[in-house]
């Protein structure tokens, strides 16, 4: 009888997985342009009828995150929250990108023709536009995307030193922390009148343009710090690196608690408000393609070969001892720039904040996502960030849920969900082919 | 003049004499094969002249300069390729990868080149995988270009590492047991791309082996080693009915 049963339910469950996979064949050659086109329909629909809406559910206004966090504050909302989900998110998002898929292949191969440059500035155009309305309906997601971008880049950065150079590298607070604090000394000393730098030298409106230039000189320095780590601990291998670089976090982290010239522990304040979405996505960007363009290069290669075998890298020419000093100087940048772009979304910080916390989330993006892969780091870092701001009405529990996930994905999957794998933005941005449906149909039959 | 020349060295590991006295000339085209028990020192001459351990005694000069005591990356950018007795290669990366990094001193682009994708990048690394697909249509193996290394045979694995260390464009080539392992089949091809590489390159080669008759039917000259001493130099002929040779090989017989 049992075994009935249980053949029973294994039945059930193989007709619903492969069900599932027969629906989800219908989107194998959905191009990005069709999702991204289907995306901005829903915003525009939940900008237009998404309060309404929100109400006929029985919702006070739409949920900002997806409604995890209305659950979880307010089970008796789930019905509400998954019916609103479905209405404006996942009944538009699934039928426009199968409607217009036909159309977006079309586009897709048409774009073919020009550079990748011009099909790149489409689709950027596009996931810009769509973030931008999207987070124009609540500050608070906003924030959230702003966040999750600046994740992006420290995440890839760390990457680089973590997954593709398979050191241990514990410095990136420490790095973040350069970052934001030499920034924010400059804008602020610059551009802000206030009590501690006096009045600001510089005339307002040139502030957003000197901005770059005040990220790029915290880059600098954060780099500068890298080559104080870098030089003591790639004389060897192992388990160097990562305590002198945690060494490294918590000295970069009192000395910003004992200069009472930047605030001490109180911190700086005041920065100006110039990290808006578009300059941060404008970084993003640029991080995603100047780290790809490293890692994919054979000279970014050589970080690889380094990590799989020091001694065959040699005996093939590479400068081992130059390609783990550049990659980890490349990655302690854009840690500063990450830094300096976050001191000027939060616009306040403090030694505390770059601490150990710091750290582990960062980790726990970098393991999450996948190691030694770019999409990896970015949906690790999206993903993590989003599920932490979901959880947050859980208070201390959400520091139990989350160690657990991480347990579990390292468990089932050591390396990551996206690990080892090479991110080909052409590929991307392809027309989708039929191909591979008739190969799932096959296996199916 | 000889294209390698490695005059008088010596090698201790702490109290233990690993090498003593060696000497070796190669010259350009020619193949050589150093043979010897186990524990006798032959890998460890290896990685003295390709400057994985610095000799404590000793000259080593490679095309009338000297290459002891620099870094293995400098000495193999010099001219000297080799390949490893246990494999080498670099798991997650694909074959034409593994080929392409061997061309790494090669490439001129620098870091505005690796960090943004310039035309002259593009270029070179174009350039690159041209050469690394014609060294991979030498071994033999064209069509494995974009798999994973740990997924080809072993056979196959070994002459990736061989095109691997051509890429880097050796005037000499070391040779660190190629097959060892390998069934009679992929001995006879391997012997065949040795021969091949050999005579379409103009390379002087210089290898390992345990197999005899890897070692008679390619090298010109053989050296045997014993505990890290030379004790016998010769043709393979010669070489084949040195008493000593044998000794060291099979035991001295004992009357009693």
């Amino acid at each position: 009888m049992p075994n009935k049963i249980k053949s029973a339910g294994k039945k059930t469950w193989g007709t619903i997985t492969s069900r599932f996979k027969k629906f989800r064949s219908n989107f194998r050659d959905v191009p990005l342009i069709s999702w991204l086109v289907a995306f901005g329909v829903t915003v525009a629909l939940e900008i237009f009828v998404g309060q309404a809406l929100a109400r006929m559910v029985g919702l006070s206004k739409p949920p900002a995150l997806f409604g995890v966090a209305l659950v979880l504050d307010n089970p008796a909302k789930f019905l509400s929250a998954i019916i609103y989900m479905i209405l404006v998110y996942a009944l538009p998002v699934g039928v426009i990108a199968y409607l217009t898929k036909g159309v977006g292949n079309q586009i897709a191969k048409w774009l073919l023709q020009f550079p990748l440059l011009l099909t790149s500035v489409v689709h950027l155009l596009l996931i810009y536009g769509v973030m931008h309305y999207w987070t124009n309906i609540s500050d608070y997601r906003l924030l959230v995307a702003r966040l999750a971008m600046i994740s992006i880049i420290v995440t890839l950065s760390l990457n680089v030193v973590n997954g593709y150079m398979g050191e241990f590298s514990c410095s990136h607070p420490g790095f973040m922390a350069l970052g934001a604090y030499i920034s924010s000394i400059f804008t602020v000393l610059l551009f802000v009148t206030e009590n501690r730098f006096g009045d600001a030298l510089m005339p307002a409106f040139l502030g957003p343009f000197m901005f770059p230039v005040s990220l790029i000189l915290g880059g600098f320095v954060s780099a500068a710090g890298a080559l104080l780590v870098a030089i003591p601990s790639f004389r060897t291998r192992g388990d160097y690196l990562a305590i002198i670089s945690l060494a490294f976090m918590f000295i970069v982290k009192s000395l910003f608690e004992n200069l009472e010239v930047v605030g001490g522990a109180r911190g700086i304040s005041n920065q100006p408000d110039y990290a808006n979405l578009a300059t941060i996505f404008v970084w993003t960007v640029l991080a995603i393609w100047i780290i790809n363009n490293f890692v994919r290069s054979t000279m970014g290669k050589a970080l690889n070969a380094v990590r799989d075998g020091e001694l065959a890298a040699s005996a093939m020419t590479v400068n081992t001892q130059k390609t783990k000093m550049v990659a980890f100087l490349f990655a302690a940048f854009w840690a500063g720039i990450g830094g300096g772009l976050f001191a000027h979304v939060i616009r306040y910080i403090n030694p505390g904040t770059f601490g150990i916390r710091k750290l582990a989330e960062v980790l726990a993006m970098v393991y999450f996502g996948g190691l030694n892969s770019v999409t990896g780091s970015i949906v690790g870092a999206v993903g993590f960030s989003l599920i932490s701001e979901a959880l947050r009405p859980l208070d201390i529990f959400k520091w139990i849920i989350i160690p657990i996930m991480l347990i579990l994905i390292m468990i089932y999957r050591p390396t990551g969900l996206i690990a080892f794998r090479e991110f080909d933005v052409a590929q991307l941005f392809q027309p989708k082919e039929k191909q591979e449906e008739e190969g799932v149909d096959h296996a199916a039959a | 003049m000889p294209l390698l020349e490695v005059s008088n060295m010596t090698h201790f590991f702490g109290g233990l004499r690993a090498v003593h006295a060696y000497n070796l000339e190669i010259e350009p085209g020619q193949i050589r094969g150093l043979i010897g028990p186990n524990g006798a020192g032959k890998t460890t001459i290896f990685n003295l002249i390709t400057g994985i351990y610095d000799p404590t005694e000793g000259e080593i000069i490679l095309d009338g300069e000297t290459i002891k005591g620099r870094e293995p990356n400098k000495i193999a950018s010099r001219g000297l390729g080799r390949t490893f007795q246990t494999l080498r290669l670099w798991r997650h990366m694909s074959v034409i990868d593994h080929i392409k990094l061997g061309r790494y001193s090669k490439l001129d682009y620098g870091l505005p080149g690796a960090f943004f994708s310039t035309p002259r990048r593009l270029r070179e690394e174009e350039k690159t995988t041209k050469i690394a697909m014609d060294l991979l249509e030498l071994v033999g193996l064209p069509e494995t270009a974009d798999q994973l290394v740990t997924n080809l045979p072993y056979g196959a694995q070994r002459r990736v590492e061989l095109a691997r260390a051509l890429a880097t464009e050796p005037k000499i080539l070391f040779l660190d047991e190629p097959t060892a392992g390998m069934n009679p089949e992929e001995l006879i091809d391997m012997m065949k791309i040795i021969r091949e590489v050999h005579q379409e390159l103009d390379l002087a080669i210089f290898l390992i082996e345990h197999r005899m008759k890897v070692v008679m039917d390619l090298c010109e000259v053989i050296q045997t080693l014993d505990f890290g001493e030379v004790i016998a130099e010769g043709t393979p002929e010669e070489i084949r009915n040195d008493p000593k040779v044998i000794d060291a090989y099979l035991g001295k017989e004992v009357s009693v």
